[in-house]
């Protein structure tokens, strides 16, 4: 796909969840699930963004299909976007067939496992999955799976599963998923596709969230202070205000880079460190930007009637989603002490 | 424009290819250096190695041949540079020279000048100093008070620059003064010269010692001190315009977030190759910094091979850099106990040593972490 399919297909999504994602709509979709947008998504065909050409996507390159869900992450998109496309680039990963409709994907959570077996030849996925993303908006889940000592994918509906609802702070679903089921179709993962490559990619996708939500907060706390006078002037105008959004700024170009940095290290094969490094660095890009973005805002960003923590609410919690910056940091950590002090740099440049 | 783009930095594979030679040459020229002096990083000054690097190509890389440079990418630069600094080797004779001078010189100086200075620069055999600071103009560069008033075939210059580092192991200066009446606006007015420190009476270089007791800098007095016409660089009175250019060369490289790198180094020494769980977060969490801190880095670089001006971007580069360079050692100190001292026999307490009585400097050279983030918040259109 040229440059400019991909801009093309980034100013949809941009039109597309523009359209979506007004303020009363994300009030809203912290009840209900937005049917509507998501029937916009799939009719646009983002969600299959991240699917190759040979399994029936449209060769989006993998940066360029990321590259959509910071878009997302920039309007606080209400949708399991990126739990459909890791599903369904796991699916296809495996030659299995996608369904229509919004997928997920499990186990998500730090240390979980399913367990799948065989039997007279008819599989059997047993287990609880928790904090799985959109699990009762799903109509099937993409699940991970060891099956003697290899990487299986089980394709298993929703109809299999029954639920223990959660969310998190933004009040996206976040729920239980219980298997004791006949999956619809099981097949060995991609090669080189194990639970650390999907949590990876699921990491890394947070991560290009995270960094279009720290766009958006940037964008409207300087307008805010643009906007908001107190001493007869600006608050942008004194210098303590524009400091602090000075580090805001800087910690969103730290969090976009890092993000491409993983968005590239999926498309080279899903290369870990670069992965790791990257969402340690967002989730703690994340932390410190809401504070200043809240800070700025004063009480009104504190309001639900206020927009910002939608983004804000979303931010913490993605931080933690797909391991927080304590689990990808110590990957990283281990990594670099078994190299040993002499081999450190050398590999920072091959990361 | 709120967010400010970083492209990703462009691949380069004559800059991986040269990477591997540098390190070959590294590992012969920097095997008698101790941990303590790798690191000066960017302070250590060894005029013998900085010819060595240009009889290498590796100063004026950029620059065309036929003065004296080698026509390379800034890319590969950029893989020259880290390299030289993550391995702590004695850059800095040639550092400024290559870095902003020699460019300068390039961009507006006169075709005499960069005939008889840059292939020297490129040699590694002329070496540069900075005259900007004074005793009562730092952050407020445009209210410089020494002057250069013209007389017959030149100007006869007076006053003070300070904090002037290795001005006394330099051969030239560029001089930031005033030629205006100074009634005009207070960026106006304003030039730069360029000082043969060798050959110009009425001026005298004295030390000033760093808290660590290092002659690193110095008081460059200049009284009636005579500079031919053809020491002017660029036009007279264009010095602001041409100065603040200058900024995005000097705040982007990879100088500024590896100037403690010395200390991961030897912490990782200290602790082993299977450290606890607490040492390994906190090592992996200051390398993730690093790798996203060199991908905007390089990024810079990308843009500057590009003819850009991102001096905005270099601001950012350089604030983050200074955070983290600073908070290298503070980690460093609660993970492994150690006393810093430059004299230990450990070489992680001398390495600690020297990175915390120069860290407070990071953030101050080169444009404070306040002028920084004045210049990201006008980037950002507060100001
Ligand atoms: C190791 C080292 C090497 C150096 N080498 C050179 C060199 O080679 N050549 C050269 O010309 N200079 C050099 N300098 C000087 C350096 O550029 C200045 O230190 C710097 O510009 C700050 O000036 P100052 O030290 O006078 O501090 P000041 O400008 O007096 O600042 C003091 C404090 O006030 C703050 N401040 C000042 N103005 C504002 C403002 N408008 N808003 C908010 N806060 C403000 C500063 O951020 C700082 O925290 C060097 C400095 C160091 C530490």
């Amino acid at each position: 796909m040229s440059d400019t399919t991909a801009d093309l297909l980034r100013e949809t999504a941009t039109r597309l969840f523009q359209e979506h994602c007004e303020a009363q709509q994300l009030r809203a979709a912290e009840r209900e699930f937005p049917a509507a947008a998501w029937a916009a998504v799939e009719e646009a065909g983002l969600h299959r963004a991240l699917v190759p050409e040979e399994a029936g996507g449209y060769g989006v390159k993998v940066t360029d299909a990321l590259s959509l869900l910071r878009v997302a992450g920039e309007h606080a998109l209400p949708l399991p976007l990126a739990e459909t496309m890791l599903a369904s680039w796991l699916l296809a990963g495996a030659g299995l067939p996608i369904p229509d409709g919004p997928l997920t994907v499990a186990p998500v959570a730090t240390g979980e496992a399913l367990t799948l077996t065989r039997k007279d030849g008819v599989w059997h996925l047993q287990g609880a999955a928790s904090r799985v993303p959109w699990g009762r908006n799903a109509v099937a889940a993409a699940v991970l799976a060891m099956h003697e000592g290899v990487p299986h994918i089980a394709l298993i509906p929703a109809a299999s599963w029954t639920i223990a609802e959660g969310e998190n702070l933004a009040r996206e679903p976040r729920d239980t998923l219980s298997f004791d089921a006949a999956p619809e179709a099981v097949a060995p993962a991609a090669s080189g596709i194990g639970p650390a490559q999907l949590r990876a990619v699921g990491a890394a996708m947070r991560s290009l969230q995270m960094a279009g939500a720290l766009a958006r907060i940037t964008a409207v706390s300087v307008q805010y202070a643009q906007d908001r006078v107190q001493f007869g002037r600006p608050i942008g105008k004194f210098q303590a205000v524009q400091q602090n959004l000075a580090v805001l700024a800087g910690q969103t170009a730290a969090a976009s880079a890092a993000a491409d940095m993983a968005a590239e290290a999926v498309a080279e094969g899903v290369r870990l460190l670069p992965i790791a490094a990257a969402k340690a660095r967002t989730g703690e890009a994340a932390g410190q930007g809401a504070a200043i973005a809240h800070q700025v805002h004063g009480a009104i960003g504190f309001t639900y009637e206020h927009s910002l923590h939608f983004s804000t609410k979303r931010l913490l919690s993605w931080r933690d989603e797909f391991g927080n910056e304590a689990e990808w940091n110590l990957l990283v950590g281990r990594h670099m002490a078994k190299a040993g002090a002499d081999r450190l740099w050398a590999e920072i440049t091959a990361a | 424009m709120n967010a400010f783009t970083f492209a990703p930095p462009p691949p380069s594979s004559a800059a991986e290819a040269l990477r591997e030679e540098v390190r070959d040459f590294l590992k012969t020229e920097l095997s008698g250096r101790t941990p303590l002096q790798k690191a000066e990083s960017w302070n250590g000054h060894d005029p013998e190695f900085s010819r060595k690097m240009g009889q290498r190509g590796w100063i004026g890389m950029t620059w065309p041949k036929k003065y004296g440079g080698h026509e390379r990418s800034a890319l590969e630069r950029y893989v020259v540079l880290e390299e030289m600094l993550a391995a702590g080797a004695p850059v800095s004779a040639h550092w400024i020279a290559d870095r902003q001078s020699g460019p300068l010189l390039l961009r507006v100086g006169t075709e005499e000048q960069r005939q008889s200075i840059l292939p020297r620069i490129a040699a590694g055999e002329c070496f540069f100093c900075i005259g900007m600071s004074e005793p009562d103009s730092g952050s407020d560069l445009a209210s410089t008070r020494t002057r250069a008033t013209p007389v017959q075939g030149g100007f006869l210059v007076n006053g003070t620059k300070l904090w002037t580092s290795l001005a006394h192991l330099s051969h030239y200066m560029i001089l930031f003064c005033r030629t205006g009446d100074g009634k005009e606006d207070k960026h106006a007015g304003v030039s730069q010269f360029l000082v043969d420190l060798k050959n110009t009476s009425g001026l005298s270089i004295r030390p000033v010692n760093a808290q660590s007791g290092e002659h690193h800098f110095n008081e460059v007095v200049f009284s009636d001190a005579f500079l031919p016409e053809t020491a002017v660089i660029g036009k007279l009175g264009d010095g602001w315009n041409q100065v603040t250019s200058e900024l995005a060369l000097e705040r982007s490289g990879p100088e500024r977030f590896l100037s403690s790198f010395a200390v991961l180094v030897e912490l990782l020494r200290v602790l082993g190759r299977d450290p606890s769980e607490r040492a390994a977060i906190a090592v992996g969490r200051l390398s993730s910094h690093i790798l996203t801190l060199r991908r905007l880095s390089r990024s810079v670089a990308g843009m500057l091979q590009n003819g850009e001006n991102p001096a905005l971007e270099a601001a950012m580069v350089k604030d983050l850099g200074a955070l983290l360079e600073q908070e290298i050692p503070e980690v460093a100190r609660l993970l492994s106990p150690v006393e810093p001292s430059v004299s230990s026999d450990s070489d992680f307490a001398a390495v600690m040593a020297y990175v915390m009585l120069h860290a407070p400097s990071f953030s101050l050279r080169g444009g404070t972490r306040e002028i920084l983030r004045g210049i990201i918040a006008r980037g950002l259109g507060l100001r």
